[in-house]
């Protein structure tokens, strides 16, 4: 079987899981009951073992597809000679109020086919493969109870209205002709914790289609953002909204694991954890564009999940503050197109990465500035990161992009180093938390910029860098316009802009995250590309140059406008973990940096600053 | 029956679980914080929940200790070992039944099945309490041993 590629695959989830479908209609990556867990189907990473679930028509067909209206129901259209094959995948979802009054599964992915015009023949082929298809698990007909896949205490069941045969050990395969306007369903569901809950067929199943169709477009209707790019911002919102796990807030990186920043490399790592870096500028979207109650859910996540390793903050953590375990190796699996070794877990985790105090701090005082509150432990914690700060950020460490090499004196680092210290005395200024040594913190903030200042900056190349006294430059230095430390618009930071270019650029709008990229043979980050289009809208160009770069980046999602960590810069495809939620939030930020600019321009007024007003409203939410 | 010994002992235990388990929040073993949680059944405010909730721990605790004295009476064993039987029992208990059932009692805790919506709420506990910390049912039985055997060893029936 010919493996999909990154840019063929749609998500489709229900805020604690997920799964991605090829165009071919194969779920080839599904984990339950969490996006850590084992999987069930992972034939993105080996198509020959790995397990998956196809639904699609006998006859070679045309496909197009796309989700329904702003909403996470995803429809793949076959055109075949005879007829027009439709097929919608979800994972149901019910509102809290509604799951008072109807039991349901812990996990259902629902698939419905259905001929909509002329007459079509499908068929189905189910192979399910527990634990990254390390088993070979045991089926069992139930009669009209479905076919129950048993993995210890993990219950799967596959019901259908339409023809499922068992055949062989463990595949289930059916085929069915459909003349226009039939239908066929296709439930599974996960249970573990109780007798399986097995939804009816049917009505019900176009019933769920209606409601979680409705509850996503509603939701997305609360999405402020009314600018030119309003289709790709809610399309990245939602993306961002199925990554986070609802019970606790946390945000996952990417659902996947082990696609490849280099097809037939080793650059593979596990995305299905909380990386802290992401804070300030995910909650940063989520408050701009509407939904304070995520960023609050995700904050409260950051400061009370995280707490068993205070004051010290890991680099991720699983979505209720785990540590990972350590990094294991699937031998058994081939890896995307060839691309091996296949990780699960992460050894990022130990890493001692300084830029995490400042994102954590700023991500609390963007809440603050919109009227959340602190309770004692959490200003006894702020206060216990200022310190940490002051006594750390002399050190060498990892940095942002997490080289598995010696620690080295990374500028962004100090950067963040200093947005600690800086929005701890804006909180104290604000008088939402007290007893700071502010003499002691000024004194540290003062100090870092000096560093920077003198020795992050190479006079010679007229560039920031990299590594304080290097000569090599990093994406990561147009966030001293983000953070505030610097004016995008100020000689420096326009000169950084230009040696960025002129070192990183791949493409037109292409850039790499750093100058290593180049040799490692990885591909131009989605991220970085959007923060160079963000830097211009900032004041660091014209606002038609930023439009013309961030229309261009635009360009390289996939038809449904799903980014993964990276793009190919000699195809334009994907690459890496896929969808990622940093590349969103990216892509979510440049557009709302492009809307300011424009209404400032409007207004011939002058370009806000990333800092918001300080605006303080009554508020409910304690952090 | 003797009143004045349960009232003193059965405090004291009370005490001294309530610091165990505040002694394992501070060590980083468990993020289970119970007075917090019970705290935040009557209001969402942190600092307030945890006052009223230490209130409602220790009175609980109280009641909770009866429960070990009528043990100690039936079985007549008044020893440390039978305390942290009693205690082992009813911490297995508290942690396989009562933690998981949580989230339906509590009205401002999350359950392994919330979502999409998000509400601020508690995360929920999960079996054995690990979502708070792999470490929490050690933290938790231990505390419960603990509680029994001040019980078993210092209450005197007469």
């Amino acid at each position: 079987m010919e493996p999909s590629r990154i840019q063929d695959y749609a998500i489709i989830g229900d805020c604690r899981s997920a799964a991605l479908v090829s165009r071919g209609g194969s779920m080839d990556w599904l984990c339950w009951p969490r996006y850590e867990s084992p999987s069930l189907f992972a034939a993105i990473l080996d198509p020959a073992i790995g397990g998956h679930w196809k639904i699609s028509p006998t006859v070679p067909a045309r496909t197009t597809r796309r989700y329904v209206d702003a909403s996470n129901v995803l429809v793949t259209e076959f055109e075949t000679p005879a007829g027009l094959l439709r097929l919608t995948d979800l994972m149901p979802v019910f509102s809290e109020e509604e799951k008072k009054h109807v039991l349901v599964p812990e996990h259902e992915v629902l698939r419905v086919v259905e001929c909509v015009r002329g007459e079509a023949e499908f068929e189905v082929r189910f192979e399910p493969r527990p634990n990254y298809g390390r088993r070979e698990p045991r089926l069992r007909s139930a009669r009209g109870l479905g076919i129950r896949v048993e993995d210890g205490s993990h219950l799967y069941t596959l019901r259908s209205d339409g023809p499922l045969e068992i055949q062989g050990h463990a595949m289930v395969v059916g085929r069915a002709r459909l003349g226009a306007g039939e239908r066929r369903h296709f439930s599974l569901t996960y249970d573990a914790h109780g007798p399986a809950v097995l939804p009816p067929l049917g009505t019900h199943s176009e019933e769920a289609i209606r409601r979680t169709t409705a509850w996503w477009r509603q939701w997305a209707s609360r999405c402020t953002y009314d600018g030119p790019y309003r289709e790709q911002v809610i399309r990245s919102l939602l993306i961002l909204k199925l990554l986070a796990y609802a019970p606790s807030g946390a945000i996952v990186a990417a659902p996947t694991t082990s696609l490849p920043e280099r097809i037939g490399g080793d650059l593979n790592w596990d995305y299905r954890f909380c990386w802290i870096r992401d804070a300030s500028l995910t909650v940063h979207e989520l408050l701009n564009l509407g939904y304070p109650d995520e960023a609050a859910a995700f904050v409260g996540w950051l400061l009370h999940g995280t707490r068993l390793t205070r004051p010290r903050i890991q680099v991720l953590y699983d979505v209720y503050g785990e540590l990972p375990q350590r990094e294991e190796l699937l031998g058994h699996l081939k890896g995307h197109r060839g691309s091996r070794p296949v990780r699960i877990r992460n050894a990022a985790a130990g890493q001692l990465q300084l830029d995490t105090y400042g994102e954590v701090i700023d991500a609390v005082a963007q809440m603050c500035r919109r009227g959340a509150t602190l309770d004692l432990e959490t200003k006894s914690m702020l206060r216990q990161f200022g310190q940490y700060a002051c006594e750390n950020w002399q050190r060498p460490d990892e940095g942002i992009w997490e080289p598995r090499t010696a620690p080295q004196h990374h500028t962004h680092s100090r950067v963040l180093c200093w947005t600690a210290l800086d929005r701890l005395l804006e909180l104290h200024q604000m008088g939402v938390l007290s007893r700071l040594p502010t003499a002691k913190f000024e004194e540290n903030r003062r100090l870092i910029r000096r560093d920077v200042e003198d020795r992050s900056w190479n006079s010679s190349l007229q560039t920031y860098t990299q590594v304080q006294g290097g000569s090599t430059v990093d994406a990561s230095l147009f966030l001293l316009g983000w953070y505030g430390f610097a004016n995008p618009s100020d000689a420096r930071m326009r000169a950084t802009f230009q040696r960025i270019r002129e070192r990183l650029e791949v493409a037109p709008g292409l850039l790499y995250r750093h100058e290593e990229s180049r040799a490692a043979g990885e591909g131009a980050f989605g991220i970085c590309s959007f923060w160079a289009a963000e830097h211009l809208a900032r004041g660091g160009g014209s606002l038609d140059e930023a439009e013309e770069w961030f229309e261009r980046l635009l360009s390289y999602g996939n038809d449904l406008g799903i980014f993964a960590e990276e793009i190919d810069p000699s195809t334009g495809e994907p690459l890496g973990n896929v969808p990622q939620a940093f590349t969103h939030v990216g892509l979510i930020s440049a557009a709302l940096a492009i809307e300011e600019r424009r209404r400032a321009t409007t207004k011939m007024g002058s370009v806000d600053q990333r800092r918001p007003p300080i605006e303080r409203r009554d508020s409910e939410v304690h952090l | 029956m003797n009143w004045g010994s349960w009232l003193i002992w059965g405090f004291a235990a009370t005490v001294i679980l309530t610091t165990v388990m505040s002694g394992s929040q501070g060590l980083g073993l468990t993020r289970m914080n119970l007075p917090y949680m019970l705290g935040t059944i009557f209001t969402p405010n942190r600092d307030r929940a945890k006052v009223y909730g230490v209130a409602l721990h220790l009175l609980n605790g109280w009641i909770f200790s009866l429960v070990y004295v009528a043990a100690l009476h039936a079985s007549g064993l008044f020893t440390w070992w039978f305390g942290a039987t009693v205690g082992l029992v009813h911490g297995a208990f508290v942690i396989t039944v009562a933690m998981p059932i949580l989230p339906g009692m509590h009205p401002r805790m999350a359950s392994e099945i919330q979502g999409p919506t998000v509400v601020r709420q508690l995360e929920p506990p999960g079996f054995l309490g690990r979502n708070y910390g792999i470490r929490t049912p050690i933290s938790a039985l231990a505390a419960h041993v603990i509680f029994g055997a001040i019980l078993g060893a210092f209450y005197s029936p007469w």
